[in-house]
């Protein structure tokens, strides 16, 4: 496994473990009520898992599996800017939500997620080939 | 496959079809007049989909295809991933009972989702500390 995909994989791990946390208090909170405040952290519980976890996972996968050319993994400066931004906009979305920021933070942080996805997208696209090719 | 690989995939299989029959009845409100419990299932549907269809597809794959954690322990501790698999199917099932029951019967029930909230954190604190140790080079 190349060491980007170490990165994404294991942010993407710790990701699940906050996710998973903020979920578990949200819902016992649910079943009897001991912090009203938790509410405020639903937005973050799903920005956590879906990109942080899930979609970063999923990144640091197809890094590692695609085709290589002769070994190589293409431009590999695209997929550690990804790596990068994903994670600022995961952090600059989640804490916007939990901590009431202004909503130009969280803005930001989802330019970032975006700006991530073209990032990958540009490093990714010459590696979908078919075998041999 | 290993066992426990094809007990994740096929698990998580049941619940995109749980979740679809799920979001099919939230569809229905609109149209047909349903038990009041239905107006629950959102939160229902989404984790189905979520933790029970996306999240234990990942787990069964990871649990396959990652690297060794060691020669002596390939897929890491055995039975921590197994607990994994009981524990996450355990806590969405107590939330599918939990959340319908908590809105229909009131207060009484809501311990099945504190117990739900305990069972799937576990699954996850185990998935993660399980799989760590598998992130690496070859």
């Amino acid at each position: 496994m190349p060491r980007l995909s170490r990165w994404f994989i294991r942010a993407a791990l710790l990701y699940l473990a906050m996710g998973f946390t903020i979920g578990a208090l949200m819902l016992a909170n649910k079943g009897m009520p001991f912090a009203a405040w938790l509410w405020r952290l639903r937005s973050t519980h799903i920005e956590v898992l879906l990109v942080g976890w899930t979609m970063q996972l999923a990144l640091g996968v197809a890094y590692w599996i695609l085709p290589r050319f002769g070994g190589k993994r293409g431009d590999e400066t695209s997929a550690w800017a990804a790596f990068g931004l994903l994670n600022v906009g995961v952090l600059l979305v989640g804490l916007e939500a939990a901590l009431g920021l202004a909503p130009l933070v969280g803005l930001a942080g989802k330019l970032a997620e975006v700006a991530a996805a073209a990032a990958f997208a540009r490093h990714a696209w010459p590696r979908i080939k078919p075998a041999g090719a | 496959m290993p066992t426990l690989t094809r007990w994740f995939v096929r698990t998580s299989l049941l619940y995109l079809l749980a979740a679809l029959i799920t979001m099919l009845l939230l569809a229905l409100r609109g149209l047909v007049d349903l038990p009041a419990f239905v107006g629950a299932l959102t939160p229902v549907y989404f984790h189905l989909l979520i933790v029970g269809w996306i999240a234990q597809l990942i787990f069964g794959i990871v649990y396959w295809m990652f690297p060794k954690a060691s020669k002596e322990h390939p897929r890491g501790n055995e039975r921590v991933a197994r607990s994994v698999y009981f524990l996450l199917n355990a806590g969405l099932l107590l939330r599918v009972l939990g959340e319908p029951m908590t809105t229909a019967k009131g207060g009484g029930w809501g311990w099945m989702l504190v117990a739900s909230a305990a069972l799937q954190w576990l699954a996850g604190m185990g998935f993660a500390l399980n799989t760590w140790p598998r992130v690496r080079d070859r």
